[in-house]
């Protein structure tokens, strides 16, 4: 800690987000999911930190892992999106068509997990509160937009080329989900030129009060 | 310790993802345009990891032809901006996305400089531009073949900021690739669940009758 801190002790959390890549992966996702623990209950975050402080000791397997986890979500999410967002035509078409896609990237990433050797994750048991189609529509825009960035995020991480090259063909359709979402909303399907990472622990934050 | 990604050869990983039908297509998506083929490697394409050498070399190659990519959509974007063929909210949209292009130009020609390189020359380019509906499926062709080509270098990059930089690009032209199709009455996923890429010597091609000089 330096002088700084001490003389002015409200610039604490700017020097925390500086020292932060001094800190190990470890420290980033307790920090986060503490933030996230306080935001939503303490009691809520046990077995989600278990598993994402897993997987900062790992590699590509654990990666895999935290994506399958996202994966899980959206999957269940446009799933049940089906009968419970009571969607209109066209709607039904896109949430057909993306739920397909959701649950094929959780059927790859498992069996890249075993095939790597690794042991997939089991679904966590979701919570999505909407009751009609805006509500969904606004849960799909933050889905689909954390999702993109989830795996940009993770992505420069990956070891193994064969493991990126299924990344980043994920990636690619996510963010393709994300702009028709965001179209639906009537929203800039791109409202960036850069798609910005972000990490586990700010993914953990975005995702842990979905997660019963 | 199980034996991690990095350890497993690609062989020996094509061999053990033989099983699953899912990943099979993924990894077959990663080969030519074809898609056919297992031969071809997820570095992008048949000739290994060095086909943007004509570009320099290593990752400036890889940020040089990616610049050049992004010079031929914004200059494309701005002749289309200028045509007087769209008008209102497609107008606005065709801005955006030209602005966000030149966004990728600058950014691209700054971390080529950065890694000591000389930036690519933008290329003279002339577009057909005879109707709405044909520039749109011009726009549609010409994003979903730059995610593509995006794609097919994420495994020959080796810096990781400057993966990372060209993951931040090719997710946003995914992007502008769905809402395009979406414009079109096309698929969002043309590919389905997994995106295709493209080889240089397939997005060359493709890019070349447009470039003048």
């Amino acid at each position: 800690m330096s002088k700084q801190d001490l003389i002015h002790p409200e610039l604490a959390d700017v020097h925390v987000v500086e020292d932060s890549q001094d800190l190990t992966r470890s420290d980033v996702i307790l920090k986060g999911a503490l933030a996230a623990g306080a935001v939503y209950g303490v009691g809520m975050v046990g077995p989600f930190v278990k598993r994402a402080l897993a997987m900062s000791e790992g590699g590509d397997i654990e990666i895999l892992n935290f994506a399958l986890t996202l994966e899980y979500l959206e999957a269940k999410f446009y799933e049940e999106a089906k009968k419970r967002a009571k969607p209109n035509r066209e709607l039904t078409e896109l949430i057909d068509l993306i739920a397909e896609d959701e649950k094929q990237h959780v059927e790859a990433l498992t069996a890249t997990v075993k095939q790597l050797g690794g042991k997939p994750v089991a679904e966590p048991k979701f919570d999505f509160p909407y009751s009609d189609a805006a509500g969904f529509l606004k849960l799909a825009e933050t889905f689909e937009d954390t999702g993109v960035s989830a795996y940009n995020g993770a992505a420069p991480s990956i070891k193994s080329k064969d493991v990126l090259a299924s990344a980043g063909a994920i990636v690619q359709v996510e963010a393709r989900h994300a702009a028709a979402i965001r179209l639906q909303n009537k929203q800039e399907p791109a409202p960036e030129a850069f798609d910005s990472p972000l990490d586990e622990a700010q993914v953990l934050k975005a995702v842990e009060p979905f997660i019963a | 310790m199980p034996e991690t990604g990095s350890a497993v050869s690609r062989r020996k990983f094509m061999a053990l993802t033989g099983g699953s039908a899912t990943m099979a297509a993924v990894l077959a998506a990663c080969g030519d345009d074809s898609g056919t083929t297992t031969t071809t490697t997820s570095q992008g394409g048949t000739s290994g990891g060095d086909e943007t050498a004509q570009f320099g070399k290593g990752d400036i190659g890889i940020l040089n032809y990616a610049l050049t990519l992004e010079y031929l959509e914004t200059a494309f974007y701005a002749d289309v901006a200028k045509s007087g063929l769209f008008k209102g909210a497609d107008l606005a949209t065709i801005k955006k996305f030209g602005s966000e292009e030149a966004e990728h130009v600058a950014a691209l020609t700054a971390a080529v400089k950065q890694l000591g390189g000389k930036p690519a020359k933008e290329p003279k380019a002339e577009f057909p531009l005879d109707d709405a509906k044909s520039v749109l499926e011009l726009a549609g062709t010409v994003e979903n073949l730059g995610a593509a080509a995006y794609l097919g270098q994420a495994g020959n990059i080796k810096d990781p900021k400057v993966l990372a930089s060209a993951l931040a690009i090719h997710s946003v032209e995914g992007r502008h690739a769905a809402a395009l199709n979406t414009l079109l009455g096309e698929s969002i996923t043309p590919d389905g669940a997994f995106a295709k890429l493209a080889d240089v010597k397939t997005v060359l091609k493709s890019v070349e009758p447009f470039i003048v000089a």
